[in-house]
Order: C-alpha cells, then structure tokens, then sequence
C-alpha cells in the first residue's frame, strides 16, 4: 500500500473497558491491522499517543462527567469518522439507571465523602452531544461488526450491519423459541441481532444487549409477558438494564412503570 | 529555598481503565506519590439496590469487561451464602472451568501486550511484535483459546450469559468442548514455552517488603472458596473481610482504597500473592517450570509478576484440559428460594481477591450490595511501591521518570474500570 496509513484512534469514556478489549480479541488479525492503520491513540494498548486528526475514532463509553462534556467536542473536532463502540456509548449504558433516580443518593451510597466526586446527574450517549457516523450496538460489541467496520472505512465503503431482531436470528440457528415452548420472558423479538441469539440458545431469555431494533413492538411483547405471568414491575426491570436509555426501551418502561402505580402493589412472587 | 518538582502522568496507558500519576519531589527528596483514579464513577452499588438477584449475575459483570466471570463468580457465591444454596460438585467444576478460561484471556493479555512491551522500552505489544513476532503470535493464540473456551461454557468471552444463581443456564455438551481439547494441548505446551520466554527478561533487582493477601485452600489452586490468607501466617474465614480490612477514601481517587484495619497498612493481592502462598497446590507442570527457571520464592519483587502470570497460565491451562478430557454433562443448577438474607464471598478475579457482599429481602431483591475489587485494595501498595522506586531514579530525566514509574504500577495490572468506585498517576517535583 502506497500513502499514508489511516489514523485510528479509540477513546473511552464512562464503561467497563470490554468494548476497547473486543479489538484487542480480533487475535487473528491484530497484527495485521497494526501494518494497514496507525493506531495512534489506544491507551490501554499502546503508550504512543499522538494528537488528532484520525480519520477513525472509536468512541467507548456514556457521558458522565462535566470534563467529559468538553473533551468528546474536542474528540469529534479531531475526526473525519467517528463511530461509537456499545451500549455505553451508543444509550448511556447501565449507567444511565442513575437518570432515574436521585444523583445524590447515590454518591452517598458509594462514597463516604461524595464531596470529593465529580459526576454529572445523568448518564447520556454520546451522540446527544455530538455527531455520530456510525453506531456499533452491543453490550458487549461484535467483534465481527467492529472489523466489518474497520474494513469498510479502509475501503473507503460505508459498513453495514443487520437491523433486524435477534427472534430472526433464533429461527436461522434452529432455536426453540422459549417464550413458546416455555412462557420465559425474553426481549429477542424486539433487540437488534448482533450477538448470535446466544441467551435462547442457552435456555434463557434475551435481555437486550444490542438496544431496540427497528420499529420494536414492544407493547405488545410487554403484554405477552404479562400473560405468561411476569409482573408489571419485572417487565419494567427486564427493559431497564443495558439499554435503559435507548428511547424505545426507555417509552416502554416509563409507560409500563406509570401503568404500574395506578395499580395496587402485586404481591411479591418468584421467578420461574 | 526549597525546588520543588512535579512530574504528571497524564493518563496511564496499557492498564484497563483511566487513571494518572502524580509524583512531587521537595529538594530531591519523593514528598508525595498519588495514583489518581478518574475512571467517571458508576454507582453499581447504588443501582443494585431494588434488582433481583437473579439479575445480579448479569449485572456485576458490566463492572469490567476484562474481568466479568469474576464478578459473575463472586456475586452468585455471595448470593448463595445468603441463601444457604450449597454448590454441586458438577457447578463447582464448571466454576473453576470458566475461571480457568478468564484467567487464561486476561493474564495472555497482560502478559504479551501490556506488560512485557516494558521490558524492551516498546510502546505496544503491536511494536513489541516487531522484534518477537513468533512469541506474540503465540501469545495472542494462548489468550484466544482462553476466550474460546469462554464462548463454549459462558457462550461468550466478553458478559458471558451462562452464569447464574445456582449453577448456569445450561450445561455444555461434551461435543461443545471436544474441539477444545487439542488447542488446550497445543496450549499447555506454549505457556510453558510462553513462561520460559518472560523468565529471561531483564528485571531490576527491586524487593518489596509485601503482605501478601489471597484466597487458599488446601486441595486446590483457590479460586472460587477458601480461607482468606495473610504472607503473615494469619488465616481468617471470608466472612471476617470487613473486620481484618477496611476501604477509605482518598480527595485524589474516585476509588475508594483499602488497608489492613489494625495497623492501617497496605497490602498486596493478585498472582504474585497467590504464587508466593499458594504454591504447593500449583499443579505439578508449573511447579516443575518454576524450579527450572530458577523462581525462587518468596519472591517480593513486583516486576517478576509476569512470570507468577505465566506460572498460573500453565496451570490453568493443565486444570481445564484435565477437566474437558474427563467431563460428563449434568444438572446446571439448583433452584433457589429467596428469603430476608445476608452473605460474603470472595474469589480470586485475575488481579486478585474480589471480595462481595449482599444483603436480600424477602422478595429477592439486593437491600444492600459492597464490592471490594482487586485494584483498590492494590492502590495503596502501588503507591508505596513508587515511594521505593523514585530515589533510583530521580536524577533521570522526567520522560524516562514517568515511564518508569509506569512500568511499577503496570506490574500490578491495575484494573481501574473495576473499581466500581474508583482511582488518578500525576508527577509533581518541588
């Protein structure tokens, strides 16, 4: 190859580091990324840090924090291609349960001295705040979708990942639906795939690590639910986790979670 | 007049998570060293409060993506004290199974592209590959069967969805592992190779007064149970954590810091600690590999831990090959019944002793959750480990200050994602 390598950069913001470590998990083509791009920011790879521009930034993690708020501009103004890696990113992650409660309880249920911590109320994605080029969904990510990703932009292409819902991706494996076959509740027909449908195909229900796919039915899947004997306040749980902040998921549960307090307290029941 | 002189590191690279160093010199003399954690805080504990705990399991693991199956582990550990759920002989296997492909992925990793670019003055293991490509190569397939093996039992490496309260979702058949077991083999053979490659690395001479803290038990390597152990001869149930050790917070950290409650002093968890106390149950190859290299014990120098990594890759990789030649699929799990409860545990994440608490009500629901992780309990040491280091060096030049100084807090393989409520390295010289 002729001309300057590509400058990749990845950057991390509030997350648990696992969407970064899916690009050092492509072992097989590690190496062989390193020789076509320059990664020239990648702190928990490499100690050569180099400012912008880059011409792709991988963006990990929600926004949390006030320095935060200024550094992902200053992340966006040094990139041609900016692309978020995971739910953090892409929904405000886990994190953003803290959007629904009361910010300064929860310091003070962490911190002895919450004085000293410096976090903002809410927990936001990052294309709240800034343009976005692409979006890499997942709790964690595919690494099959970030090297599609990387190979695309090398390519000059715009990648391209599925859309549709991981129920699809059941029936393509060959799974027993569990809603059907056993009542379990599971947000397969309303998460987009990425992950391989891989809850079902262990007995359990999808919990939505990839965020609402398109146009998600989920009023009708809540009631579905509801039938097969969850409680309102279990289906309110199951859409507030990795995704709580994706719009879809967020509409559903506030509606399920205002349903829930014009209705007496359910009794407390098990699982099945 | 006193010349003062401050040495930042900015943000620390190659360790997981964001943090900084700040170092000040009063007239030549080291007058502060503090690791600043500002990884942004999550909160786990407070959001936590209200879940179910069978939703726990899937949680906790969000706090690190290097590290998930040890938070899994700890948690549902810790769950099943409360409620007096006993663990099957079948589970417990499987536990140690899945343990043994984290602590393969996340000590491969450490070891090659973290950790060993230090000892060549490279930037990255991707440069490191440079000089050694055969040795990364091999490196990045001993972490990939690591990962493979995640995918087999926890159906993936990074959150794995298998585990929960009373087993795992479901059990592998013995046709999910058979490809497994000629890459363990190819694998038992290259960590050894792997280990032997670490071993003549040039370390500094560089001793460190350590109390060693890990889990033990006396039939096997402790990861998931155990008796809590001190280099001082002192052994205490899990239970009495909160009594023997104590988490402070610190103006610099977002991360809260722990020290022995008696004497308030630091101490050290990790491979090193569990190599130094744990020894005799090293399986026989890494034993062996130990004596052949000239690993000479205690040893209570921090830029060796590469080599305790390796001896417990070997290890890992020999317990999970014995256990994938010899398994036989049966019950996943137990059913668990919630009631009004409280219970601790603690497991061995690769960094170290990760230790959980949780109290449930009677709905099943998390009242209250403690998370002590690896890193903070090794923050403290780390810094008193730079105290020791800065006198060897204070004529350098600050660049070649800072990376050293890196180098001693990377032996540690900090995890600050982990620390749940976290910690910043700054240099400062008066």
């Amino acid at each position: 190859m002729s001309g300057p390598r590509p400058r990749l950069a990845v950057f991390k913001f509030a997350s648990c580091d696992g969407c970064q470590l899916s690009l050092l998990d492509c072992e097989d083509e590690l190496l062989a990324l390193g020789e076509r791009l320059d990664i020239v920011h990648f702190l928990e790879a490499t100690s050569r840090v180099s400012d912008g521009p880059y011409d792709i930034a991988l963006v990990e993690g929600s926004i949390t924090t006030p320095d935060d708020l200024t550094r992902i501009q200053e992340v966006r103004r040094a990139s041609k291609f900016l692309v978020t890696i995971g739910a953090c990113a892409t929904a405000g992650g886990i994190q953003a349960l803290r959007n629904f409660a009361d910010h300064a309880s929860f310091l003070a249920a962490v911190y002895a001295s919450p004085q000293y911590i410096h976090s903002l109320a809410t927990s936001t994605a990052i294309a709240d705040h800034v343009r976005v080029d692409f979006e890499l969904r997942g709790c964690p990510i595919n690494k099959t979708q970030l090297l599609e990703v990387i190979r695309a932009l090398l390519g000059d292409r715009r990648p391209t990942t599925p859309s549709h819902s991981v129920c699809l991706d059941c029936k393509r494996r060959g799974t027993v639906c569990i809603i059907v076959a056993h009542g379990a509740p599971c947000l397969g027909p309303v998460t987009q795939s990425g992950c391989g449908a891989i809850c079902p195909a262990y007995d359990r229900g999808c919990y939505g690590c990839f965020g609402p796919c398109v146009q998600p039915n989920l009023a009708s899947l809540s009631a579905q639910q509801i039938r097969n004997g969850a409680s309102i306040a279990e289906a309110v749980q199951g859409l507030r986790l990795f995704n709580v902040n994706a719009p879809e998921f967020r509409q559903e549960s506030d509606r399920l979670a205002n349903l829930a307090a014009d209705l007496p307290a359910p009794e407390p029941r098990q699982r099945p | 007049m006193s010349e003062v002189r401050h040495i930042r590191v900015k943000a620390l690279s190659r360790v997981e998570g964001e943090g900084g160093l700040d170092v000040e010199l009063l007239n030549g003399a080291v007058h502060d060293v503090r690791l600043r954690i500002f990884e942004p805080p999550r909160f786990f504990e407070a959001f936590l409060r209200g879940r179910s705990i069978h939703e726990v399991p899937d949680i906790v693991a969000r706090i690190c993506g290097i590290c998930p199956v040890a938070y899994q582990m700890s948690a549902v550990h810790a769950i099943e004290a409360a409620l007096g759920v006993p663990t099957t002989p079948f589970v417990r296997l499987l536990r140690r199974l899945l343990y043994c492909g984290e602590w393969i992925e996340s000590h491969a990793l450490h070891m090659h592209l973290l950790h060993a670019p230090d000892f060549f003055d490279c930037a990255s293991g991707i440069e490191l590959a440079q000089r050694f490509p055969d040795q990364l190569r091999r490196g990045l397939r001993i972490k990939k069967h690591g990962n493979e093996l995640l995918d087999v039992l926890g159906g993936r490496a990074i959150h794995p969805i298998n585990v929960r309260i009373g087993g795992f979702h479901r059990a592998p058949t013995r046709e999910e592992f058979a490809p497994l077991i000629p890459r363990f083999e190819w694998g038992l053979d290259a960590v050894i190779e792997a280990t032997r490659w670490v071993a003549t690395f040039p370390f500094p001479d560089f001793e460190q007064p350590y109390e060693f803290i890990a889990l033990t038990h006396p039939d096997e390597y402790a990861m998931n149970e155990g008796r809590l152990a001190s280099s001082t001869g002192e052994t205490w149930p899990v239970e009495k954590f909160a009594d023997v050790f104590e988490e402070r917070q610190a103006p610099h950290s977002t991360a809260l810091h722990a020290v022995r409650r008696d004497s308030g002093t630091p101490y050290l968890v990790g491979p090193l600690a569990r190599i130094n106390l744990n020894f005799a149950q090293l399986c026989g190859v890494a034993q062996a590999v130990a004596r052949d290299i000239g690993f000479e014990l205690p040893c209570r120098n921090p830029f060796k831990a590469i080599i305790a990594r390796g001896l417990e890759l070997i290890h890992a990789y020999d317990e999970a090959l014995t256990m994938l030649r010899h398994y036989t699929p049966d019950v996943a799990h137990v059913d668990v019944a919630p009631r009004s409860s409280s219970g601790c545990a603690a497991t061995e994440a690769p960094r170290g002793l990760l230790y959980h608490r949780y109290e449930i009500n009677d709905a099943g629901q998390i009242e209250f959750a403690t998370i002590v992780p690896p890193t903070s309990q090794n923050q403290l040491q780390i810094e008193s480990d730079l105290r020791s280091w800065l006198p060897r060096v204070l004529n350098a030049g600050d660049e070649t200050l800072s990376r050293t100084c890196e180098n001693v807090v990377r032996n540690h393989d900090p995890c600050i994602s982990c620390s749940t409520h976290f910690l910043r390295v700054n240099i400062q010289r008066n």
